[in-house]
């Protein structure tokens, strides 16, 4: 891809190379499910570490599984509310853990010793697939939570506080999956196309750094994610008082 | 860097243009849904595995707390009105014993004053009957006397009398 003076081991990047599963005639990018079920595995096996033997005074992993659990259940009853967040908790915490799992593996796994033929493992949100996958999700699951909380009347957030807004709340029903899909895969992917650009230019110390920052980015960007989600079924479930 | 950057978006953009799946940064296919149903999935198994334990021991602990800690307060006034109870005993004792040490000390006053008014008619009465022997046996010597000087005064008379 590039031309090397010496042939290096390690810091070579491939971007939009993708190892592909073949299925009947579906195109599948391997790596994706492989680094996810990876990732998927590790929070798994953490989670049920933790709660294999639950005691009221809490030891361990059961700690860490208790904290992470308070601080889903914050986010989500700030954003959607007291009455309908326990419907939503599960959905907003699995985003949360499964887009940190996910952004932290990318930066932490070294993928690079695992060969494939083509393409390269790393975060599974660094593919648009993924994001784009989760998006749509929240989209469903918004819709479905105004619609099944308050039926037709669901439609009137439309033409709230006005009906001038309506077209901008029809466009802002495209650009939510847009922007949560595009904001978390940009995020991700420019962060490891920084450390790989880095560690290829100047493999020691210099991308340090990068990596911290890419740490505290890919947190914030799974925080981001959850929490918009949250809001946005927050509005779709919120009673108007008149 | 840029020229390296530019090679791949030039090479992502070939692989795009030459048919079949050759790959490119916005490659959407069949992951798209199987991830959405993996996630789903992901959601259920957490839910199962994570959400609801979880949740069931974080509410059990709170729940747990919670009495306790009306069970405590429940305690604690319990204590406290016991504590007033025994106050209160304490201070009614302490009145009672009060009211008998006064009364024990005025018992006392009274039998010293009563004892003492006693000894004092008695010492009177002793006395007085002391004088009133004495008295009687003054006038029974001064009775004698009076004879003796009367037969003596006779007596001197007679003699004196008779020399004439």
């Amino acid at each position: 891809m590039v031309p090397l003076p010496l042939a290096l081991p390690f810091a070579e990047l491939e971007v939009g190379q993708q190892f592909y599963w073949h299925l009947g005639n579906l195109h599948l990018h391997g790596q994706v499910f492989l680094s996810s079920w990876v990732v998927i595995g590790a929070l798994l096996a953490l989670v049920v570490v933790g709660t294999r033997k639950m005691e009221r005074d809490p030891r361990g992993v059961q700690n860490l599984l208790e904290f992470l659990w308070a601080y889903i259940r914050d986010l989500a009853r700030e954003q959607i509310g007291e009455k309908a967040y326990r419907d939503w908790l599960p959905f907003i915490g699995t985003l949360f853990l499964f887009i940190f799992v996910c952004n932290w593996g990318g930066a932490l796994i070294p993928w690079k010793l695992i060969e494939l033929p083509n393409g390269e493992l790393g975060a599974p949100t660094a593919d648009i697939n993924t994001t784009v996958a989760m998006a749509l999700l929240v989209s469903l699951s918004y819709f479905y939570a105004g619609l099944s909380r308050k039926g037709l009347r669901y439609f009137e957030y439309y033409v709230e506080p006005t009906p001038i807004m309506l077209p901008f709340k029809i466009i802002e029903d495209f650009t939510k999956p847009l922007s949560l899909s595009f904001r978390l895969f940009g995020n991700i992917l420019a962060d490891e196309l920084v450390v790989g650009v880095l560690a290829f230019l100047v493999p020691v110390i210099v991308p340090l750094p990068a990596m911290f920052l890419g740490l505290f980015t890919s947190a914030i960007q799974a925080l981001i994610f959850a929490t918009l989600a949250a809001n946005y079924i927050g509005e779709a479930v919120h009673e108007e008082h008149h | 860097m840029t020229s390296w950057l530019l090679l791949a978006t030039a090479d992502a953009v070939t692989g795009a243009a030459s048919g079949a799946p050759e790959g490119g940064l916005f490659d959407l296919d069949a992951t798209l849904p199987l991830m959405a149903v993996q996630v789903v999935l992901l959601t259920f198994i957490l839910n199962a595995l994570f959400f609801r334990p979880v949740g069931r021991a974080v509410e059990e602990r709170e729940g747990f707390i919670s009495t306790s800690r009306a069970d405590a307060k429940q305690k604690l006034a319990q204590v406290q009105r016991l504590e007033a109870d025994l106050a209160d005993q304490l201070r009614e004792a302490r009145q009672e014993a009060q009211r008998l040490i006064v009364e024990a000390e005025q018992e006392t006053d009274k039998l010293y004053r009563e004892a003492l008014a006693t000894a004092q008619a008695e010492s009177i009465a002793v006395r007085e009957k002391a004088r009133r022997e004495i008295e009687a046996e003054k006038e029974q010597a001064m009775a004698s006397l009076k004879a003796d000087a009367d037969r003596l005064g006779a007596l001197i008379v007679d003699r004196l009398l008779a020399a004439q």
